[in-house]
């Protein structure tokens, strides 16, 4: 199989400072990968390059097999690469579905003359598209400030799903969430992956990400230290890992 | 099976309601105390007393839920109805017709009005102006330069057929007799005048036109959801897709094209154009947009919310006039209608909340 995003010696530099060293990984469709490390070791930076907000110095980026530049978000989010960000980019005041529809709203005539919004159909692709992904929101129409934050992370993954998000980068999407609600989300990422979705998912609980991930991508100031299967590893090896306690195979 | 939310539920639809419900009390009460004042003649003068705030709050609207305030508008309407009624007295000394004339007169004031808002946009979106500095330095330079155009001097010999049209009604009917649709009839008796029955003067006709136009635009188009967004998290919407910058400046394009009617409005009305028309109006106008559910901070307001804001305060103004009450107490009582809106939009925000179509 062809991996969906291929990284080859990603090198990216702020100034004297080093924050991402010639990394290199790939994600297959529907694969879960977790990228783990302490504060500063380069997990965001790293990120930001491949949702296009950083440029590279140095290293390619391929995409479905072709080579690719990823000059800034926008372009990053036409060909489906997502990143759903901590403060969610959802309006509050706003409903669930045109949430979704958000800078892409469905019109229809109004009189043959004026175009308006058609509610109608934004509301039933949205019923669709969190039927699909098993989300169980009361209503569309309430507002996002009615919604407990794993709704809200919910509803911002499926406006990335409904306009066909390929990868999914998730920073902390569990951080500030309870106990159910981390759940939910680590339960819609298992959806998400069985449908065929990547996702990249950084977090610093490791524990969720062992429940989800597939494979484990250690950093550890700038570099890629160590790649694990998760299965085949464990917590206390992880944590090694990410302090530099244990070596892994690339330090 | 009871219904335990039921008395719940009908708390919340009258909470919700509270604006209309007091509008209607104020009508009654007025009715009741008042001589005359639940009468055609009087209900009408009511809404023409109320054109101003109502117009300049409909643009003011637009601009309140994007998160901005704007206070050029006060000027603005005075800058208007200076242009509009010297470029009416200048063409008709050239010898133009006066429909010309007056044409001309509206068209200029209209889309000169347009070059205030672009500016206040400009600078609130491109260059991160405060929108309280920006709209408040136009509110100074636009209330100059009308001086500087009417020389200090409110502006007089405007065509006389101005009157017709700003004084006149939709229909005219003599029971009976005559119904006639914009044209008075002429050649009445002084008694057939005295029962002559004047319905809908053409000035609200207009003003509610285009109140109509834009409450569609925005409860119903893809431009007013991109208002409710900017409003609600100007970074969700930029990175929706939506072009911030040029939606930010067309909105106080609208806001001083709704105080330019504003300005062509009060020539219609009081055949002269002055530089300070209006700009007690301004604090009424930002009032009656609150009363009716905006929030300063954003993303919230209706345009039928703000409308009906508009008239409680016209209608209490009517009031005080009808029961010889000093006006002063107007003030009084609008700042305390203004407080008890927001207190009341503060301390039921969940029971407010419900189901919405944006």
């Amino acid at each position: 199989m062809e991996p969906l995003l291929e990284v080859k010696n990603i090198t990216k530099k702020f100034g004297g400072l080093t924050a991402v060293d010639n990394v290199s990984m790939q994600i297959f469709p529907g694969e879960v990968i977790g990228i783990l490390g302490d504060n500063g070791a380069g997990k965001s930076t790293l990120i930001k390059v491949i949702s296009g907000v950083y440029h590279a110095e140095a290293g390619q980026i391929f995409y479905e097999g072709r080579r690719i530049k990823i000059s800034n978000p926008t372009e990053a989010l036409k060909i489906g690469i997502e990143t759903i960000y901590q403060d969610l980019a959802l309006a509050e005041n706003m409903n669930v579905y045109s949430n979704i529809f958000l800078g892409r709203e469905k019109l229809k005539k109004f009189l043959g003359l004026v175009d308006v919004l058609d509610h109608d159909y934004m509301h039933s692709e949205s019923k669709k598209v969190l039927n699909r992904l098993d989300i169980n929101i009361p209503s569309l129409k309430n507002k996002i400030s009615t919604l407990s934050g794993g709704e809200r992370q919910a509803v911002a993954i499926s406006r990335s799903i409904y306009w066909n998000a390929k990868l999914l980068i998730m920073d902390e999407p569990t951080a500030a969430l309870g106990v159910a609600e981390q759940k939910k989300v680590l339960n819609l990422v298992k959806t998400l992956s069985s449908q065929g979705v990547s996702i990249f998912i950084i977090s610093h609980q490791i524990h969720d990400v062992f429940s989800v991930a597939t494979r484990l991508l250690i950093m550890r100031r700038g570099k890629k230290v160590a790649e694990r299967i998760t299965k085949k590893t464990s917590a206390d090896e992880v944590v090694g890992l990410i302090v530099g306690s244990i070596l892994g195979e690339y330090n | 099976m009871i219904n335990y939310h039921k008395p719940k539920k009908i708390g919340i639809s009258i909470l919700r309601r509270w604006t209309l419900i007091f509008l209607l009390g104020e009508i009654l009460f007025f009715g009741l105390v008042g001589t005359n004042y639940i009468s055609l003649n009087n209900l009408q003068d009511i809404l023409v007393a109320s054109t101003t705030v109502l117009l300049l709050a409909t643009g003011e609207t637009f601009v309140i839920i994007t998160g901005g305030i704007d206070l050029s508008v006060g000027f603005m309407v005075g800058f208007s109805s200076v242009i509009c009624a010297k470029v009416m007295v200048n063409l008709e000394t050239a010898g133009f017709s006066q429909v010309a004339a007056i044409s001309i007169g509206v068209l200029a004031a209209l889309l000169l009005g347009l070059i205030p808002g672009f500016i206040n946009g400009f600078l609130v979106a491109k260059l991160r102006v405060p929108s309280f500095i920006a709209t408040f330095g136009m509110y100074g330079i636009a209330y100059g330069f009308a001086e500087i155009i009417c020389n200090n001097i409110p502006v007089h010999n405007l065509p006389s057929s101005l009157g017709t049209l700003g004084h006149g009604y939709l229909f005219y009917w003599l029971p009976g007799k005559i119904f006639s649709f914009l044209n008075k009839p002429g050649n009445l008796t002084r008694d057939e005048l005295k029962h002559l029955i004047v319905i809908i003067p053409n000035v609200v006709v207009i003003t509610f036109i285009f109140i109509a136009i834009f409450a569609f635009i925005l409860a119903k188009t893809k431009f007013g959801q991109h208002t409710y967004a900017i409003g609600g998290n100007i970074n969700a919407a930029e990175r929706a897709g939506v072009n911030v910058k040029t939606h930010l400046i067309k909105v106080y394009m609208i806001s001083s094209f709704f105080a330019s009617l504003a300005g062509v409005m009060y020539v219609l009305q009081y055949i002269t154009g002055r530089a300070p028309a209006g700009s007690a109006r301004l604090l009424d106008a930002i009032t009656a947009v609150v009363i009716g559910g905006a929030s300063l901070y954003g993303g919230k307001g209706t345009i039928i919310g703000t409308v009906i804001g508009a008239l409680i305060i016209s209608v209490l103004e009517i009031g005080l006039v009808n029961l010889s009450i000093p006006t002063y107490n107007l003030y009084i009582a609008v700042a305390c209608i203004l407080i008890f809106a927001v207190l009341i939009d503060q301390f039921s925000p969940e029971l407010i909340q419900k189901e919405e179509e944006i």
